[in-house]
């Protein structure tokens, strides 16, 4: 078999085959996938939940409060938690823009006192190694049952109280700033969170 | 005979003698980029070295029918399709590695030792020949970018695939886990390889 002459026909036909099959092959794939992606979304999401917010026997996912934030692109996530019909706290998506490789995405539960409960981080694409070390336990555990009124989210560097990732000032920044944002948004909608039960 | 010898000899020049990494100097934007670990290494070799296995496979499956002027529009589109598959997947059933290697699995597609090989190789070479020579590059990048991401993870944050062996406070070289570290790293790492590799042959 010789190769195929470079006329305009065998170019076009050529180009339009390859195109069509894997147009095609990446389809069936997406097809495939598709499902298990959203549902390993959706889980992660509750899996998530349940680490941030304590005991509760709502479903959050069910109750959430989509609201405007100028913080925000668009409305903010907000997963109110009840047990026995009592407000016991509510995880809120914190996020910026201003990681090292841009967006930071956060999880960040809260007590109804405004204390936080726990974080975990949902999305962000800092330098593996340096600033991905945002979701390790030595990071996370400096914020947990702090109240942000008297603990500065800031960085030690900018007279704040949050030790700073080595290498990472940029990202340990952002994280303060995207905790600060859900904290605000926590602070604004607390009362509307609790009236929701009543 | 004559046939398997050549096979061997073929297999073994991805490894040693034409290594993608550390003496063609192929595709370094991956090599540089996420190698800050011994695992990320890995698993971006892998993954590589899948897609470079699929896309040799494919183009020499279907270099004759391929008209010569077409032939890189027509390799990247075959590359990029496997390159695609490759990101669902993971996303789909290996999130954890997803989400390591994040923005670097698109990034494949123009990831110049692929399109090399498909170019060089596979595309004048029968599918048995661009079989070997796909896996045995590809095991040549895979060691490389495990042997390159072990020494950064030793050097920079004291740890071995994940496991630490220091203690959690020591200073460690935090320049190995920076990009310049893999600059430093990759050209000592080379320069021991070819040492190495001459003086054997």
């Amino acid at each position: 078999m010789s190769k195929k002459k470079d006329t305009f026909i065998n170019m076009l036909v050529a180009l339009f085959v390859i195109t069509v099959i894997s147009g095609f092959s990446l389809g069936y794939v997406n097809e495939l996938t598709v499902g298990p992606i959203e549902k390993g979304k959706i889980e992660r999401k509750v899996n998530a939940l349940k680490m941030v917010l304590p005991n509760f026997d709502n479903n959050p996912v069910a109750d959430i409060q989509l609201i405007k934030s100028p913080f925000a692109k668009d409305s903010v996530e907000v997963y109110p938690a009840f047990e026995n019909n009592i407000f016991v706290g509510a995880a809120i998506i914190g996020s910026t823009e201003k990681g090292f490789s841009g967006l930071i995405k956060l999880m960040v539960g809260f007590k109804p006192d405004g204390s936080i409960q726990n974080i975990v981080v949902l999305e962000q694409k800092e330098t593996p190694g340096l600033g991905t070390k945002i979701k390790d336990e030595k990071f996370l555990a400096q914020f947990r049952d702090k109240n942000p009124p008297v603990f500065n989210l800031k960085v030690t560097k900018d007279g704040g109280e949050v030790d700073a990732l080595t290498g990472a000032t940029i990202t340990s920044r952002a994280f303060g700033e995207a905790v600060q944002m859900a904290y605000d948004e926590f602070m604004k909608n607390n009362g509307l969170l609790i009236a929701l039960k009543n | 005979m004559a046939e398997k010898v050549n096979q061997t000899q073929n297999f073994l020049k991805g490894i040693v003698k034409d290594n993608p990494v550390f003496v063609m100097l192929l595709g370094m934007c991956p090599t540089l980029g996420v190698t800050s670990s011994a695992f990320n290494g890995l698993g971006m070799g892998v993954a590589t070295m899948f897609v470079l296995l699929m896309s040799n496979i494919v183009v020499s499956l279907i270099k004759t029918q391929i008209p010569s002027k077409v032939r890189i529009p027509a390799f990247i589109i075959i590359i990029a399709s496997f390159v695609t598959i490759v990101e669902m997947v993971l996303e789909a059933f290996v999130p954890f590695l997803y989400e390591q290697l994040g923005i670097f699995i698109p990034l494949i597609v123009v990831n110049c030792l692929i399109l090399g090989r498909a170019e060089a190789f596979a595309s004048k070479n029968n599918i048995i020949a661009a079989i070997v020579d796909g896996i045995g590059m590809g095991l040549g990048f895979v060691i490389a970018l495990t042997v390159l991401g072990a020494t950064r993870e030793i050097l920079g944050s004291g740890s071995f695939f994940g496991f630490k062996f220091v203690p959690e406070d020591a200073n460690t070289f935090i320049l190995f886990i920076l990009p310049p570290g893999a600059f430093i790293a990759l050209a000592y790492l080379t320069v021991l390889f070819n040492k190495i590799s001459t003086k054997t042959t």
